[in-house]
């Protein structure tokens, strides 16, 4: 457990200042667009999958068809969401939240 | 030789049994070696929160990974060619909505259970009380059809035909799993679960490479060999709809389970937990990646093996083997390696069986005796040492109760338990944590809406669907009380479960901005998240 009681702490203070703010506003500038676009995304591929099956059955390469295509590219957008993700709390998220966490938990000692 | 039928032509029981007593006897002694340090409450829940990012990351693969995306999803491609493919992806894209939103938010401000997340800042006895019954009920939907399911393997892979037999043996995968929880708490159980996912990962990248290889590694020549094994029909394999492109309510119905299969995973109770096995936010974070990175290698892998099984085996052969479609992997290894190839896969669907049921027995009797026995019972007033003995006892009641269920439903179509679960988790849990976490204005009412709602009209849905009476292989013959079109209920409850959450919150006036700073701020910044106890 933490060191200092919480119940002492005005966390609406915390929550209110500027480098918070920017911490909320950096991550949710990033999750909620992305997670909009894979669900819409994935989405559209069930929607295919489901409806669209000549198109899907369009052979491109031998029996590579693009059904095929589709949902192994469903795969290859999950892994880079993940790395960019990652890069992004690395580089943006961690050093800020990192930051406040010090000068919060830093109070009172 | 009647009782001791043989499962498979060329199948040698004993060798089965030997390969996976000796995974027992391994996993065993690691969990005994595990339960040296298990002394505290955090140890037995969270396995001390001193697992590394990776551990986790495979121990959540190892966990997710069940017999039903192992068996299921290599025989669905098989027998019906790319619709079994759709799975898979699913599976797999839900995890960046655990990646994203939950996992790293939920490490900051709970301990060990769902229940904990909610009650930071709702009135904890009520929104405790909710999310127990939901753990409860999605976490036994999911031990149910696992433990069904090891009937199905047993007849398979160890030649068991009679009843009895399988019930005997379907008691002892229950005893040996309640032992691992009980001796091992969640680091034995973590440590099953990571040894189980390495030996799948490569038992599945060598069967793989080993398919590959009988093509000249061209894929197309793959796919080629599965439509020409498939007869007249076989070109259907490559393109979706053979599944679920007969009508327009089967239609729907696949709809209908993609959303609850990407909505559910963050809500599933058994995956919420590994993210308090870790000591920081940032190792979740790591956890999520590992996981993602193993479970979509995993489904491709499961891809050549299905289309492999299809092409080497024959779609007519696995329908037909006993097991139906969950014999295809193990009747390809048999077709590639011989009794000793499928002796070794046969051992990891055990496995596969024991990590996910010890997983969810510890899930459960978590709930139950951290949220309901310690917050709601004993509003508090108890000791870490009573509450891991509660959970302790939980786990035997459920351990049993599971082995009884797996009796009862042996040989019961139960597939559709696993959907339930992913809908139940994707109506009732995922709204009220996503609310929780993001959404300021989130009161008690909004979460016990939500929750009773989503599992409600989840479970209602399913109880009138096809599914459970009138449909083309119901859970009760007979009789048809069904009116409900589809057989999974997400497409309906799902959306309805957001909604009540947001009725609920903005009925009600409860309203507490102090401790909604207090939570989004520990949420973002970690500040006194839980820390890792060392030993």
């Amino acid at each position: 457990m933490s060191e200092h009681p919480p119940e002492e702490r005005d966390w609406t203070e915390v929550q209110s200042s500027a480098e918070f703010v920017e911490l909320r506003r950096r991550l949710r500038v990033f999750v909620f667009p992305v997670s909009a676009a894979f669900l819409l995304w994935y989405l559209g591929y069930v929607l295919l999958a489901d409806y669209a099956h000549g198109f899907m059955a369009t052979k491109l390469v031998g029996n590579i068809n693009v059904g095929l295509v589709l949902g192994l590219l469903q795969f290859v957008s999950t892994f880079a969401i993940t790395g960019l993700y990652v890069r992004y709390a690395n580089r943006k998220l961690d050093p800020l939240a990192a930051r406040l966490r010090d000068s919060i938990e830093g109070e009172g000692k | 030789m009647t009782v001791l039928a043989q499962g498979v032509e060329g199948n040698n029981p004993v060798l089965n049994i030997s390969i996976f007593g000796a995974f027992v006897v391994v996993t065993l002694v690691v969990v005994f070696r595990a339960s040296r340090n298990t002394k505290s409450a955090a140890d037995y829940y969270a396995g001390g929160r001193a697992f590394t990012g990776p551990q986790n990351g495979v121990a959540i693969a190892g966990d997710y990974l069940s017999a039903a995306s192992f068996l299921g999803i290599a025989g669905a491609i098989a027998v019906n060619g790319y619709d079994g493919f759709l799975y898979s992806i699913g599976f797999l894209v839900a995890w960046l909505v655990a990646l994203l939103l939950v996992a790293e938010l939920l490490r900051n401000t709970g301990k060990f259970t769902m229940g904990d997340v909610l009650a930071f800042r709702l009135r904890q006895r009520p929104v405790r009380a909710a999310a127990a019954t939901s753990t409860l009920i999605v976490s036994f939907f999911y031990l149910l059809a696992q433990m069904a399911g090891a009937g199905g393997l047993v007849a398979l892979l160890l030649g068991i035909s009679d009843t009895g037999m399988q019930a005997l043996v379907i008691a002892a995968v229950g005893v040996i799993m309640i032992v691992y929880v009980l001796v091992g708490g969640m680091k034995g159980t973590t440590w099953v679960q990571i040894i189980k996912a390495a030996l799948l990962i490569v038992g599945g990248v060598v069967m793989t490479v080993w398919v590959l290889a009988k093509f000249g590694f061209n894929p197309s020549a793959l796919l080629q060999g599965a439509v020409d094994k498939a007869g007249a029909l076989g070109e259907q394999l490559l393109a979706p709809g053979k599944q679920y492109g007969k009508t327009e309510t089967s239609k729907l119905d696949f709809l209908s389970l993609g959303i609850a299969l990407v909505l559910g995973t963050a809500g599933l109770p058994h995956v919420l937990m590994r993210f308090y096995t870790v000591p920081t936010a940032k190792e979740a974070r790591r956890s999520v990646v590992w996981a993602i990175g193993l479970i979509g290698l995993f489904y491709l892998l499961t891809l050549v093996l299905g289309y492999g099984a299809g092409a080497l085996v024959g779609p007519d052969v696995i329908a037909g083997a006993p097991g139906g479609v969950n014999s295809a992997a193990p009747l390809l290894a048999q077709a590639l390696g011989g009794p000793v190839l499928l002796g070794i896969i046969a051992a990891i669907a055990f496995a596969t069986i024991l990590a996910v049921v010890a997983g969810l027995t510890i899930t459960a009797s978590a709930s139950f005796a951290h949220d309901v026995y310690a917050n709601v019972l004993r509003k508090g007033r108890t000791t870490p040492e009573k509450e891991v003995r509660v959970a302790r006892i939980t786990a035997v009641v459920i351990g049993a109760v599971a082995i009884g269920g797996g009796i009862l439903a042996n040989g019961q179509n139960v597939a559709f338990l696993v959907a339930l679960a992913f809908a139940v988790a994707a109506s009732a849990n995922l709204p009220t944590i996503l609310y929780s976490l993001f959404w300021k204005r989130f009161n008690t009412s909004g979460a016990l809406w939500s929750i009773y709602g989503g599992l409600v009209s989840a479970i209602v849905l399913i109880i009138f669907s096809p599914a459970v009476s009138g449909g083309p292989k119901p859970m009760i013959e007979g009789v048809d009380f069904h009116w409900f079109p589809l057989e999974n209920p997400g497409l309906v409850s799902i959306p309805l479960g957001f909604l009540l959450g947001w009725l609920g919150t903005v009925l009600s006036k409860e309203k507490d901005d102090a401790k909604h700073a207090e939570m989004e701020v520990r949420a973002l910044t970690g500040v006194g998240a839980e820390k890792a106890t060392s030993h």
